[in-house]
């Protein structure tokens, strides 16, 4: 089975409250922040180990292939995907201005007739742009099934099946998908048992998380090949149907005050919030 | 001149509050555009629910009903309020951002040749163009984005619009005709839905809502917090943390990529206030925190903030709200 992870870079999500606006309001800044993968695609790739490795025998069943759109030093990012195990890398250089949802889905339909993986497997949502759409648009232009928000992950053993607990509102629901499809994950996909494939022997349980690189992935990630395309190489339509104007800070809270006792806290709901 | 369709969110039968979020916001840009707003229903038998359907002053009803539609699967949705947004001519498609409308609207607006903007908590009129305002960055940053094609697509953030009153009178119900399913529904497979159980109010509805943190220290520690929600007949919420823990279930976090709550009054009891926990609940009208830490980033956006530890504070503040209640 082939895999294809798409994977953006963003800003280290524990510092998004540092990013700025430049002083048109036409660029998010990001300056002294360290780039990461997306931690959700970041679990994507995680997923994508866990569904292809035979845990028993160390073996790989397929590929795994982490493509990414973005500047030359987005290649760092995929190395970092490719250090956890991932075969190979496919970098298309473009910019995030030229790019919404609908761009970078068919950037990555046009990867998916190059590659024809049985399945792509991403992240939920990019921490930044927080727009939650590539992975359902995607599916829509090739006419895939997909899963989305699945919090875990169970193939049958030939990977002819795979089942999909999503987390939705009020409660699970399960789909099962014929690849090819697309899935989209979620946090709990990187639980101890977020993925069963049912040929890794049931009683080895993975560390919770994604892995970390070993020092063997770093070395031999360096190795593995980054194939580069341009939009204009895949022949990719760049007409967005997303345009932002500006970006702007918005309203932040205020620190209200300290209190002492539990009962001066219940008088100022009472008396002065008047929320008792 | 276009009209606006609203998707209705309906859960057990019944028509969820961010159904009426959305028609305040169908309202707002069918003034904008000069136009009326319906509301649309998919589901296997609606009839329970066409009657509060009717209550929303929707210029129409427009119920789909077959077979399956209960699963919600976006690969028979899609197709089905495709047909109906052609045949009615609709401008603008709305749906709360509930997980059905984030699964079902990009695969609607790829289908529409449509651009979408995702959860949505401002819209205005900027020379004759919707302009959508929406958070980015886990809030902190919004941008604000305009969809040239002809069709737009959006989900709103429910706690940012506030809920549609019930109209008198009631709107001309119609049953629309739904397309048969398409040769992609053969490679998937609905195989049932886990209901959560839960006594106390969806967390999305609340008016108070009482969250704990990694300060909880364990599940048992989280009855507590149940105590307190129950008096004051609110929702209880988690950090990502306190669920990672395995203190609570999932469907009780709080943040980015869990709940979106925007409720009176919520307390933020053991947790530190990570980014993304805050970028779920900073719409509250009144924050209270408790932690032992001062320096807890939680103490930037409280009103009102308790440097103690909370295994005292929380049952003292049972005892004394129970004083204050009676």
């Amino acid at each position: 089975m082939k895999i294809l992870v798409p994977m953006k870079r963003v800003v280290d999500p524990d510092n998004a409250n540092k990013v700025k606006i430049s002083a048109d309001g036409a660029k998010v800044t990001s300056e002294g922040l360290e780039w990461k993968p997306n931690p959700f695609d970041e679990y994507a790739v995680e997923a994508a180990l866990r569904l292809l490795e035979d845990t028993g025998t160390n073996k790989m069943r397929g590929e795994v292939i982490v493509a990414s759109i973005g500047q030359q030093e987005v290649t760092q990012q995929i190395r970092q995907c490719l250090a956890m195990g991932a075969d190979r890398g496919i970098l298309v250089s473009g910019d995030d201005d030229e790019l919404d949802a609908t761009v970078v889905a068919r950037t990555l339909a046009k990867l998916v007739e190059k590659e024809a993986p049985d399945l792509v497997l991403t992240g939920k949502q990019a921490v930044d742009g927080d727009s939650n759409q590539v992975a359902q648009i995607l599916a829509e232009m090739l006419g895939w099934p997909q899963a989305t928000f699945a919090g875990s992950l169970e193939s049958q053993a030939d990977l002819s099946a795979i089942s999909a607990v999503r987390e939705v509102d009020g409660g699970a629901a399960t789909v099962e998908v014929k690849p090819p499809a697309v899935i989209s994950v979620d946090l709990r996909i990187v639980a101890p048992d977020g993925v069963v494939n049912n040929v890794s022997p049931k009683d080895k349980a993975y560390q919770d998380g994604p892995r970390y690189a070993s020092l063997r992935g770093i070395m031999k990630a360096k190795k593995k090949p980054i194939d580069t395309y341009s939009l204009d190489d895949l022949g990719v339509d760049k007409t967005r149907r997303v345009n932002t104007l500006s970006f702007s800070l918005p309203p932040t809270r205020s620190a209200g005050v300290i209190v002492e006792t539990v009962e001066e806290l219940v008088q100022k709901l009472k008396d002065e919030a008047k929320v008792l | 001149m276009g009209n606006v369709l609203v998707i209705a969110h309906i859960q057990d039968g019944e028509v969820k509050k961010s159904t009426n979020c959305a028609v305040t916001f169908a309202s707002t840009v069918a003034s904008f555009v000069g136009g009326t707003y319906s509301v649309m229903a998919l589901g296997d038998s609606l009839g329970g629910v066409a009657e509060s359907l009717g209550k929303l002053g929707a210029e129409k009803v427009l119920l789909a009903e077959a077979e399956g539609l209960d699963q919600q699967l976006p690969e028979r949705w899609a197709p089905v309020i495709e047909q109906v947004v052609k045949q009615g001519g609709f401008q603008v498609v709305v749906s709360p951002a509930t997980s059905t409308g984030k699964d079902v609207l990009p695969r609607l607006a790829h289908r529409l040749d449509a651009g979408m903007a995702s959860d949505v908590v401002a819209v205005e009129n900027l020379d004759g163009k919707l302009t959508y305002t929406r958070p980015m960055y886990a809030g902190n940053v919004n941008g604000q984005v305009q969809l040239p094609a002809d069709i737009e697509v959006v989900t709103i953030r429910q706690t940012e619009f506030d809920p549609c009153a019930t109209a008198d009178g009631a709107s001309p119900v119609e049953k629309v005709e739904v397309p048969a399913p398409l040769e992609v529904l053969n490679q998937i497979v609905f195989k049932g839905f886990e209901k959560s159980v839960s006594e106390r109010p969806d967390l999305a509805e609340a008016g108070v809502v009482v969250s704990g943190g990694r300060g909880l220290k364990s599940q048992e520690n989280f009855k507590m917090l149940e105590q307190l929600a129950d008096l004051l007949g609110g929702a209880v919420g988690a950090t990502r943390a306190a669920v990672d823990a395995g203190f609570i279930h999932n469907d009780f976090q709080v943040g980015q990529t869990g709940k979106i709550v925007a409720p009176d009054l919520y307390f933020a009891v053991g947790l530190s206030g990570a980014l993304q926990h805050v970028a779920g609940m900073k719409s509250a009208k009144t924050i209270v925190a408790v932690n032992k830490d001062e320096e807890a980033p939680i103490f930037q956006v409280a009103d009102y903030g308790m440097v103690a530890d909370l295994f005292k504070v929380v049952p003292s503040l049972i005892e004394e709200i129970r004083k204050v209640a009676k």
